[in-house]
């Protein structure tokens, strides 16, 4: 019994199947109780107000955003490696989950950042990354999309996916340099002197593990779609063989 | 391997249109973008150095199909694939090529678009110096995305998206080179990091280039 028998679309399959009903409402339930407490059970903040609300969307989805994006470099990985075809599909069905939480961070941060900074929008180094990680985004979903052999397509959309996460970094750090931020620095460490207090931080991780379990669950969905188109074409192409 | 190369730069430059356009079109963008800012000195020195860069960058991004599309359609790809010499060689050989052809002769041409642009003085050393060292990057990454699309019947566009989020941290360091130079501040940072990104890339890319090329002739 090894990790790899998950590899098996079938077992996948069986094991998601079993999962997902879980995964679902795990996620509702995290979700319901992390954005009721955060919205309406939590004090408004003495300098931001009531907009300080907003952090239990901005928040978890743009840290969903980027470890999205982390997910679908280790399972290009694991294509390259061991060539598992659920892996690539996996990816396959994680970048538009992960694109859609990059657009919610800069649309709430945007929404958040009117009233707090005056402007809808900043050259701030996060902001920019996140602009440059929606383009990574867009290129990876447009290389799938343009390539009509799935394995020529998984091969390639790995290969961008493992460059384009050196120039991620590499961009990450060149913003950071070009230019003085807005943002403020973390604030969720465990170590810092200067946390948020328990009042935001309880709901606010409620609502991160909410979002974990929505991609959680959007994916495994999204997954086993991919699967299903891939028996269907598989069939189809076989028909017309016959 | 000198056979390619010169191969490369001759076909460059005899099929016409293909490198001469990016000049003009690097020529052009540096004279619309006074017309459309205004011809006020002050603020056109301020933003030379970004447009610089950016002017040609889009330049070198016309000509970066051409690298690899031509050669796949008439099967030379093939054979260059099944030649005795790494694809990975040829790889690099192509980019240099096209950094031969583009961006040495943009760097060349940019100091006298600095003079319409109304560059600070102190600048045009450092606009020189950082193009030198950053349009290698830019051929390099470009490669790069044409090995991925290569195979693709309307790969341009598709190539303009996947090259252009890849280009931003030597377009940064590049821009922040000229504009610290004619400033008079230190720029030492930002030249190291942008020296380091072309070395980097010329180092690593050509083994992903080659890798999508091997996927793409399969």
């Amino acid at each position: 019994m090894s990790i790899w028998e998950y590899a098996n679309p079938k077992r996948f399959m069986q094991t998601s199947a079993w999962a997902l009903p879980w995964a679902i409402g795990l996620t509702v339930l995290c979700l319901v109780v992390g954005l009721v407490w955060g919205f309406f059970f939590t004090p408004d903040d003495y300098k931001q107000g009531s907009t300080v609300k907003i952090i239990y969307l901005h928040v978890p989805a743009a840290m969903m955003a980027i470890n999205a994006w982390v997910m679908m470099l280790v399972t290009s990985l694991i294509w390259i490696v061991r060539r598992h075809h659920v892996s690539a599909l996996a990816a396959k069905a994680a970048a538009p989950v992960g694109l859609t939480f990059t657009l919610i961070a800069l649309a709430t941060g945007a929404l958040w950042g009117q009233p707090m900074w005056g402007t809808w929008w900043a050259w701030d180094p996060r902001l920019t990354a996140f602009l440059i990680l929606t383009l990574f985004y867009f290129g990876y979903i447009a290389l799938w999309a343009a390539v009509d052999n799935p394995d020529t397509a998984a091969d390639l959309t790995a290969i961008l996916c493992l460059v384009g996460s050196v120039f991620a970094l590499l961009s990450r750090y060149a913003v950071n340099f070009w230019n003085q931020g807005l943002h403020q620095g973390a604030t969720l460490s465990l170590d810092k002197e200067e946390n948020i207090s328990d009042v935001f931080w309880l709901p606010l991780l409620v609502c991160i593990v909410g979002f974990i379990l929505l991609f959680v669950t959007l994916v495994l969905m999204r997954t086993r779609t991919e699967i299903r188109a891939r028996r269907l074409q598989a069939l189809l192409s076989r028909e017309r063989v016959a | 391997m000198k056979a390619l190369l010169l191969r490369d730069l001759r076909l460059a430059m005899r099929s016409g249109g293909g490198f001469g356009l990016g000049l003009a079109f690097f020529f052009l963008l540096s004279v619309l973008v006074p017309l459309g800012v205004g011809p006020e000195g002050g603020t056109l020195g301020r933003i030379a150095p970004g447009i610089l860069w950016v002017g040609a960058l889009l330049a070198c991004l016309l000509s970066l199909d051409r690298i690899f599309a031509l050669d796949f359609e008439d099967g030379s790809l093939d054979l260059l694939a099944t030649a005795p010499i790494p694809l990975e060689a040829v790889v690099a050989l192509k980019a240099l090529a096209h950094w031969l052809v583009t961006g040495l002769p943009l760097t060349v041409l940019a100091p006298g678009l600095g003079v319409l642009l109304n560059l600070p003085p102190t600048g045009y050393g450092w606009l020189v110096l950082s193009l030198l060292l950053g349009t290698p990057a830019l051929s390099v990454i470009g490669a790069f995305g044409a090995a991925l699309v290569v195979g693709l019947r309307r790969g341009g566009l598709l190539l303009s998206l996947l090259v252009l989020p890849l280009y931003v941290p030597t377009l940064i360091f590049g821009a922040e080179v000229v504009r610290r130079g004619a400033e008079g501040m230190d720029l030492a940072t930002p030249l190291a990091l942008l020296a380091g990104i072309s070395l980097g890339a010329s180092a690593l890319l050509p083994f992903a280039a080659a890798a999508a090329l091997r996927v793409n002739l399969r």
